[in-house]
């Protein structure tokens, strides 16, 4: 695993000395999961959740009961034209 | 008197009997939290002021009118912080809508009050990752309170809360109850809603209580359980009466004993309190029976892929936009890189690594997808031993309450901690940690807490044996 590659896709800045100390810990984790490689796991279908729901569905309705904008963009860090503001993405 | 040193049963005897009004409770508990937290860091923050007024107009019948609740601070409240212990979100986000648990806390007639400490994120089993301050347990400061419903737990213990909500992915509720001397409730999942909780593992977490007493676990359960049409994994079922499962006796209940929680890591004195337990069961009238938990060895590297993945994703929603912390960049992609280097702290970003390595592309089936088969296997396991049993013991965690900085430099030590705990987050049944006396160390009495894991919606005979247990005396 390359730490740098992982955390730009994670979409995070690291210094050179987390990344050195990120590489060690993370390869030390993976080395320890690599026991589930001894697992025979033929034919075992995998669990996304415990609990098995499928499907819920509901009336195609408007429930009301949502954010209003205003309560939407209480938190963001700026706001312009009651919209979320960032950087210029076109030139 | 001391009104947080209170369970919810008796605070209600107060207010009934005309003995205190919310509002002096709220108050009485205030002067506490002021006087004994900056000892424990167990409170993020309060606002007494909120309370008070929605103390203004509460309804005294109803089964939870006029108690004060903690919260821990993943859980959104209208108009309260909400800060997960991170600072991305610390002094930048104020919730603006109820989770579902909170809900059904309000119309119950409880008061969220308090925003409790937690590891960030809900990553840690000490609270050390708090990203606001440290967190301490109560009945030896030198000590975490385990985690990550580390300030929850610190609260209810230390008596400046009458009750909490915690939450729980691998033993969030459980390890910091048993650490701290408390009662925690991990319900099965899709027992509770999770709408409105900030998610670290979206097939793991459950919301649940944290108390004095198993009565008091019962009471909170039966208000926050049940269907949420804002959560499609909670489940559509109805909710019995917790309550009335305390003061059943447990005659003939088989209570199963895996062997592989009882094998190497189990510090000695530990293994001792939760014999001790197993035999007061025994003599209750409960049927002791041994099972096995073969893949229960896999559990820890099982979870870490899993909860890392989930995390990874849903993480991602912290880039900056929409609320948290921001960093100043003239490029999008450096705003999201910076804004998550600056806003997260040190095991998040190290979780949301890990998590991103094993979804990405060429790994994904050696790692995540053989993780989610091998889940497979230990859901098997319990699966074939509650056929044999309707409840299953153990320890909650191998030692007492770690030192404060025991861990730092080891993760993985830490993770390996787990063990007890994260299986049931696996298999998604539900489990509690009950108090069953303490240990010494260094001349300090550390609480033990006993595990009880019940099949999936087995929540009341988890009830039943807790309370019996409880009732017995045996912990001291």
């Amino acid at each position: 695993m390359n730490i740098r590659t992982v955390a730009h896709l994670a979409r995070i800045a690291l210094s050179d000395e987390e990344a050195s100390r990120y590489q060690e810990q993370v390869d030390q984790i993976l080395k320890y999961v690599e026991q589930l490689n001894l697992i025979n796991v033929d034919g075992i279908e995998p669990t996304a959740h415990a609990g098995a729901v499928f499907d819920v569905v509901r009336q195609d309705l408007v429930t009301g009961n949502s954010l209003s904008q205003e309560a939407a963009l209480s938190n963001a860090p700026a706001v312009s034209h009651e919209q979320f503001r960032m950087p210029k993405v076109v030139e | 008197m001391n009104v947080a040193s209170l369970t919810i049963a008796e605070l209600r005897r107060s207010y009934l009997s005309g003995d205190l009004s919310p509002s002096e409770a709220l108050s009485s508990i205030a002067v506490e939290i002021d006087q004994k937290d900056n000892a424990i860091g167990g409170y993020l923050s309060f606002d007494l002021d909120r309370a008070l007024a929605d103390a203004a107009n509460i309804d005294l019948s109803l089964p939870l009118g006029g108690i004060p609740i903690a919260i821990k601070d993943l859980i959104n409240v209208e108009g309260h912080p909400c800060s997960c212990a991170s600072k991305m979100l610390h002094g930048k986000y104020t919730s603006p809508y109820d989770a579902t648990v909170i809900r059904k806390l309000r119309e119950a007639g409880a008061i969220p009050f308090g925003r409790t400490n937690m590891d960030e994120f809900a990553m840690g089993s000490s609270t050390e990752n708090s990203g606001i301050q440290i967190c301490r347990n109560p009945h030896d400061t030198t000590r975490t309170p385990g985690g990550s419903s580390g300030g929850s737990a610190a609260v209810v213990a230390g008596n400046t809360a009458i009750a909490a909500l915690g939450t729980d992915t691998g033993g969030s509720i459980r390890q910091p109850a048993s650490h701290c001397g408390v009662v925690g409730l991990k319900p099965t999942y899709g027992r509770v809603s999770r709408y409105g909780l900030v998610a670290f593992a979206s097939s793991l977490d459950q919301c649940g209580p944290m108390t004095k007493t198993v009565a008091d676990a019962a009471l909170l359960l039966e208000v926050i359980s049940g269907r949420c049409d804002r959560d499609s994994t909670c489940l559509n079922e109805d909710v019995p009466s917790y309550t009335g499962a305390v003061g059943k006796d447990i005659k003939g209940l088989r209570i199963g004993l895996p062997a592989e929680y009882f094998a190497k890591g189990l510090d000695p004195a530990v293994k001792d309190r939760i014999e001790a337990a197993i035999k007061t069961l025994e003599s209750l009238g409960a049927e002791i029976v041994p099972v096995s938990l073969p893949n229960t060895e896999h559990a820890v590297a099982t979870y870490y892929i899993i909860a890392t993945a989930e995390a990874s994703a849903n993480l991602a929603r912290f880039d900056g936009v929409r609320y948290g912390h921001r960093a100043e960049a003239d490029d999008l992609i450096d705003l999201y890189k910076k804004s998550r280097a600056e806003g997260f702290g040190e095991e998040v970003k190290r979780r949301i690594i890990l998590g991103t390595y094993v979804l990405s592309s060429g790994y994904y089936d050696a790692y995540y997808l053989r993780a989610q088969k091998v889940r497979t296997l230990i859901r098997r396991d319990f699966e074939e031993a509650f056929q044999k049993v309707d409840l299953i013991v153990s320890p909650v965690s191998p030692t007492p309450a770690f030192k404060l900085g025991e861990h730092h430099s080891d993760p993985l030590a830490m993770y390996l901690a787990d063990i007890y705990t994260i299986s049931a987050n696996l298999a998604g049944i539900c489990g509690i940690s009950v108090p069953c006396g303490t240990v010494s160390v260094d001349g300090k009495a550390l609480p033990v807490g006993l595990q009880l894991l019940g099949k999936p919606m087995g929540e009341i005979d988890l009830i039943r044996a807790a309370h019996a247990y409880e009732a017995s005396g045996d912990a001291g």
